[in-house]
Parts: structure tokens; C-alpha cells; sequence
């Protein structure tokens, strides 16, 4: 069996808040679970995230927003990626997203959102089911 | 000394049998519940705290009476016996009309002075037109980009009578300017309004993370709001030094209280290498402190920051005024400790903490609602909060007497922990240089970030408990009704931004942000030139625009 290129993530912040606790713990997991992490730091463009996923040929961003400004940002990032030819990376997020917000963050292509309380051994969990290296 | 030699003496030789005896019996037929018993912070906390425990405290040299050096038992002579503690509740969403109809909701129901957020348009200095600002306006605060939406905040807020705290920090200056002018208009003079601007910038950089220019600049920012505010704002509160962002961020109690109280010493230092009095600026500068879950370790650490603080005034920089000694702080109780599961539970960890923070001897109080890990708090949810407050403050007879945790050995025993843990942070950032040379090195981030991860550890393993999360969870949620902003908005904020910049004079405002360009250049004070500017409905986004040309930006350097 040949060895399986490890998974590379790269996990984003979109927008203009400066909570960054959520994501960086949330990076280092996934470090810790043996993936390559990039990390982008605080108060990205869509188009900013989207360039660097290109760029660093991430198999998955992961976004993170706690300032209400999900429903703008996230489908930003898909549709960017679309553009771009990265329409296979696979987007996922996290943050505070009322309920009644993921339907249709699902339907604009972002795959899984991770509300708050989640654990990260979860997330590390639903990355290794749900992404493989492209 | 608390105790004498000689009692203190028998104290432990009884402590000894006791252990050998009574204890070691029991301890051999069934063991403690855990091996090792931890406060939220991972500080290790003793089975019983007895006199010894305190032994090197002396009663009149670390506690002293309320309102005399150095202040562990509180910073009034009566305390809430006196005058209770204010009522404020940080609150602003959507437009400024929205906003200013939640403020006069809250005053009617007793509340006794105002807190505003801003959205994060605001507080990163872009006007809600800027291409940044999409999908942010109105999201977590009030949108604000010009005088106009301050006149709306405060209309019919008599600024005389009601105090304001403002939560901006990067473009500090220029909303203390839109709210002196709402005030002057109300003809009410600059040395009649008081409140609050948070204004503290170092936290922004080791933890909150809404900046704008560089460490260095802001710092000369900050000592021209000193200034200024001191000749003719004496009773606005210049620095809300804050450790409420940084303990969010993951830091422990012990780091909260450091690295707030370094951020302090930064502070005064600047002043002071500015040429200002100690005397006549340190009366202005409050604190602003977290109110986490660990129910002792928050009380200790209230207790220890007024003694370090009195400390460090007195002893390092030689202020001579008991009021420069003085620490005053706002609690607001931990936005992290609530759990989207089971909100309802919010209530009660909300009730203790606050709980925390009086008895701590908090100035000023900010309850947090059940609903804030799912969104900004609905009408009803901020009133069981603010009725927690009216509940601790009128029903549960703490307020009755001064400190009363004061000489629990117990207690004791953690201000002293906490003060000297948090001594030892302050002496090696004196080491590195100072908290701005730390903050460029990454130190204070670097801290915070391996204690949230070590504490997200603890709660995966179990060590440390979440209800309704990590332990008694439930499949079914029982749902609560979420406050939602409305996408229209941020049209609506456009539009009255546009209306604004259509009517104005646009000469006078080509004029103050030239003038404001050559004063940045300079060593001018910039406050004036704020003051003029926003008077003239020069934009936010317009006068941090030239600034941010002056000045250059922050950019996270992204580190894990």
C-alpha cells in the first residue's frame, strides 16, 4: 500500500472580527492529528482566502466567523474557489451560525458547519471521513 | 502579622496530627474524587487553607481598611453600602435608531448608565460603504461612520446625567470627538459629560485583535487623548485597561491580571515620557476585568490587582495621589463560559459570576444574556440579566457589609497566589523591555494561546467539566428565540451615510482632514483636530483613511 500524502487544511478568518482563540485552537488539533496546517491570520478578503488556497494547493479551508457575517463571507470563498479552479477544495466552517442559517450555507456549497461546544477530536473525525488528499 | 508566632505555631502542629490522624484514616477507606484538585486556570488548589496558610500576610500592610493603600478590601470607605455598583450593559446592533431605542428600553428599566458596541466596521476605522464593511453592518454592534449616527444614539439621553462607556479602542479619539460635539449640541460642556472610552490598544495586540495602525503610533495616540482629555474632559475615563479580551482569548486568571496590569505600566509610562504629570492623568485610567467560572480564583484576582496596582503606582512611579493609587474597575461575566447547549444554564453560571465580581468589589457590572453564544441578546433575555444584577444588589444581603470574604484563609491565601504569579510575569516583561517590545515578540499571544489549548485539552479529556456540554448533554435542545439583524440594514446604513456626505460642507471637511494629515506628521495633538474634523461630518472611515497614510497598518503575523 502506498503511504497517503498527508491532508493539508488550511484554516481561514474571514471578515473583520478579531476572535481568533476558536480557530487557532482548532488549527493546532489538526496539526496534532498530523495534518498540514495553514493558518492565514486575522481579517481576510474572500479573495485574499481564495488566493492562498490556491496558492499553498489545500485540500480544505476552513472558516471561521463570529461576527454575524457568515452568510456573506462563506458563499464568498465557495464561489471564489469555483472561479479559480478549486472548486473541488472542500469548505467547511465554524463559529456562532444560528441554526436556521446552515440550510443554506449547505446549499451554497459550504459542507459542514461546526457550532459552538463542538469538540475538536469531532472535527479531526469528520475531516479524516470527509476529505481525502486531491 | 494576621496571627502570632506562638498560635500559629500550635495552628500547624495540630494541622500535622490532623493530617497524620483523622485524615490519612479517611483517605485510606475512600479517596478524594480527583487526585489533583485544579481551579479553571490549572491552579492548583489546596484541600484547607488554616492560618499558616497566610502567615506572611500582615493585616494593616496587605489588607488594610476600604478606601486606604492599598486598597485589597475595596476602594470606597463604604462600598456598596454607599452607592451600589452601575448597572451597565454593553448593548448596540443594527442602526442607530435601533440602537438607541434598546438604550432608552434599558434606562427605563433602571439601568444606571450606558455601554455601546460598535459594529466591526467601527472599530476597525472602514465606513459601511467600504467593500471590507460587507456582510459586517450592524452584525455585532451599532454602525456608526459619521456624527450624525452619534446624534441618533443619543437622542433624547440627556448626556449630563447619564454616563457613557464607549468600547473602541483603534479609532478611540474620534468617537470621544462625535461625543463631545452630540453633547455640546445638547449644550451640555465637555467638563460636564463622563464615561468611558476603552482606548486600550495593547490588548488589541495581545488579544481582542481590532487594530488599525501599528503598536508604536497608537501609543502616540492614546498619550494625545491623555492630554487632551485632561484639560478639558476631567471626568472621562481615558484607558479602560482590559483584561476582559485577554482572559476570552484563553488566558488563565493569573495571566488575565498580569499582562491587564502590564498593559497598565505601559501605559503610565507613556505618559509620563510624554511629559505629563502622573498625578494629573493615572485618576482617569479604570480597568476592565473577566468574570470567569472559578468562583474564588475571580474574587482573589480582584482583590490582588487592587493591591498590585496601589503597589506599583505608589512605589514605581511615585504618584502622589491617592486616587492615582486607586484601581476601579467593570467586570463583565465570561462570554466564553456560556454553552449554546441548554442556554437556560447561561442564567445561573451568569448569576455566580457576577456574584464573583461583587464581592470582588467591582465598580460597574455587565451581566451577559442567555442567548450570546447564539447571537446578540433579544429585549427579554437582557432583562433577566440586568434583573441578576438588581437580584444580587437588592435581595441577597451581600452588599450589607465590606469585603466579606476578607480574611478567609482560603482567600487570602489565593490574592496572594495571584499577585505573586502575576508579579513574576510583570518582572520578566520588564526584562524583555516593556509590554510593547513583549507584544512585538509575540510573548503575551504566545502565553495565551498554549493556555486555551491546554484548556480545550482538559475539557476533551473530561478534567475539566462543561454541563450540557461535556457532561449532561441532552439530544433534545430546548430552542430560544435569537435576535436576527436584518440584511436591509446595511442598505439602510448606506444610505444615510450617502445622505450625509451629500449634504455636508465639503470644503470644511477637505480642510480638517488636511489638517488632521499635518498634525499626524507632526507632534500636534490630534484630539483637536478630531473634534473639528467630526463637527464638519468628516467620516470615520475618512479620518482614519488619512491616518492609516501616516501611520501604515497592523498585520497579524498569524502565528499558531
Amino acid at each position: 500500500m502506498t503511504e497517503q500524502r498527508k491532508l493539508r487544511i488550511l484554516i481561514a478568518k474571514p471578515g473583520l472580527d478579531g476572535h481568533d482563540r476558536g480557530a487557532k485552537v482548532v488549527a493546532r488539533s489538526l496539526r496534532d492529528a498530523g495534518m498540514e496546517v495553514i493558518y492565514t491570520g486575522l481579517h481576510q478578503t474572500p479573495e485574499m482566502i481564495v488566493a492562498t488556497a490556491i496558492q499553498e494547493d489545500v485540500d480544505a479551508v476552513g472558516l471561521s466567523i463570529m461576527s454575524g457575517a457568515h452568510n456573506v463571507l462563506m458563499p464568498a470563498v465557495v464561489e471564489g474557489l469555483r472561479q479559480k479552479g478549486g472548486g473541488d477544495i472542500v469548505v467547511f466552517g465554524g463559529g456562532i451560525i444560528p441554526d436556521d442559517d446552515i440550510p443554506r450555507l449547505r446549499e451554497q456549497g459550504v459542507h459542514q458547519i461546526f457550532t459552538p461546544g463542538t469538540s475538536t477530536e469531532n472535527i479531526v473525525k469528520w475531516i479524516r471521513e470527509n476529505i481525502k488528499p486531491r | 502579622m494576621l496571627f502570632d508566632t506562638e498560635s500559629l505555631k500550635e495552628v500547624l502542629a495540630q494541622k500535622e496530627s490532623w493530617t497524620r490522624e483523622e485524615l490519612a484514616k479517611l483517605l485510606a477507606e475512600s479517596p478524594e474524587r480527583q487526585k489533583r484538585f485544579s481551579s479553571i486556570s490549572d491552579q492548583e488548589i489546596p484541600r484547607l487553607c488554616t492560618p499558616d496558610d497566610c502567615g506572611s500576610l500582615d493585616y494593616l500592610e496587605h489588607l488594610g481598611f476600604p478606601g486606604r493603600y492599598p486598597y485589597t478590601r475595596g476602594v470606597q470607605p463604604s462600598m456598596y453600602r454607599g452607592r451600589l455598583w452601575t448597572m451597565r450593559q454593553f448593548a448596540g446592533f443594527g442602526t442607530p435608531e435601533d440602537t438607541n431605542q434598546r438604550y432608552r428600553y434599558l434606562l427605563s428599566q433602571g439601568q444606571t448608565g450606558l455601554s455601546v458596541a460598535f459594529h466591526y466596521p467601527t472599530l476597525m476605522g472602514y465606513d459601511s460603504d467600504h467593500p471590507r464593511s460587507r456582510g459586517e453592518v450592524g452584525k455585532c454592534g451599532v454602525a456608526v461612520d459619521s456624527l450624525r449616527d452619534m446624534e441618533v444614539i443619543f437622542d433624547r439621553i440627556p448626556l449630563d446625567k447619564v454616563t457613557t462607556s464607549m468600547t473602541i479602542n483603534g479609532p478611540a479619539g474620534i468617537l470621544l470627538a462625535m461625543y463631545i460635539v452630540v453633547a455640546e449640541k445638547q449644550g451640555v460642556t465637555p467638563d460636564r459629560i463622563g464615561g468611558t472610552i476603552q482606548n486600550d490598544i495593547l490588548k488589541e495586540y495581545i488579544a481582542q485583535k481590532s487594530w488599525i495602525f501599528p503598536p508604536r503610533p497608537s501609543m502616540r495616540i492614546i498619550t494625545d487623548i491623555l492630554a487632551y482629555c485632561t484639560r478639558h474632559v476631567p471626568r472621562w475615563n481615558t484607558i479602560s485597561i482590559s483584561g476582559y479580551h485577554i482572559r476570552e482569548a484563553g488566558a488563565t486568571a493569573a495571566q488575565e491580571l498580569a499582562f491587564t496590569i502590564a498593559d497598565g505600566i505601559g501605559y503610565v509610562q507613556a505618559g509620563v515620557d510624554a511629559g505629563l504629570d502622573v498625578d494629573a492623568f493615572a485618576p482617569r485610567l479604570s480597568f476592565f476585568f473577566n468574570a470567569h467560572a472559578d468562583f474564588f480564583e475571580e474574587i482573589a484576582k480582584y482583590r490582588a490587582a487592587r493591591r498590585l496596582w496601589a503597589r506599583i503606582m505608589r512605589e514605581r512611579f511615585g504618584a502622589r495621589k491617592e486616587a492615582s493609587w486607586k484601581l476601579r474597575f467593570h467586570t463583565q461575566t465570561a462570554g466564553c463560559s456560556l454553552t449554546a447547549q441548554q442556554p437556560m444554564n447561561n442564567v445561573v453560571r451568569t448569576t455566580l459570576q457576577a456574584l464573583s465580581a461583587v464581592l470582588g468589589g467591582t465598580q460597574s457590572l455587565h451581566t451577559n444574556s442567555m442567548d450570546e453564544t447564539l447571537a446578540l441578546p433579544t429585549e427579554a433575555s437582557v432583562t433577566v440579566a440586568l434583573r441578576t444584577q438588581q437580584i444580587i444588589a437588592e435581595e441577597s444581603g451581600v452588599t450589607n457589609t465590606i469585603d466579606p470574604l476578607g480574611g478567609s484563609y482560603f482567600v487570602e491565601w489565593l490574592t496572594d497566589e495571584m499577585e505573586k504569579q502575576a508579579q513574576k510575569y510583570i518582572d520578566k516583561i520588564d526584562q524583555m523591555g516593556g509590554i510593547v517590545r513583549a507584544i512585538e515578540l509575540g510573548f503575551p499571544q504566545r502565553e495565551i494561546g498554549d493556555a486555551a489549548y491546554h484548556y480545550q485539552q482538559q475539557v476533551e479529556k473530561r478534567e475539566k467539566i462543561i454541563v450540557g456540554v461535556n457532561k449532561y448533554a441532552m439530544r433534545e435542545e430546548i430552542p430560544i428565540p435569537i435576535l436576527k439583524i436584518d440584511e436591509e440594514v446595511e442598505r439602510r446604513q448606506v444610505e444615510n451615510l450617502k445622505e450625509v456626505k451629500r449634504k455636508r460642507d465639503q470644503a470644511a471637511v477637505k480642510k480638517e482632514l488636511e489638517k488632521i494629515e499635518k498634525a499626524a506628521r507632526s507632534n500636534e495633538n490630534l484630539m483637536e483636530r478630531f473634534v473639528d474634523a467630526v463637527r464638519v461630518y468628516c467620516t470615520l472611515g475618512e479620518i482614519i483613511g488619512v491616518l492609516r497614510g501616516v501611520f501604515g497598518e497592523h498585520r497579524d503575523p498569524g502565528m499558531l
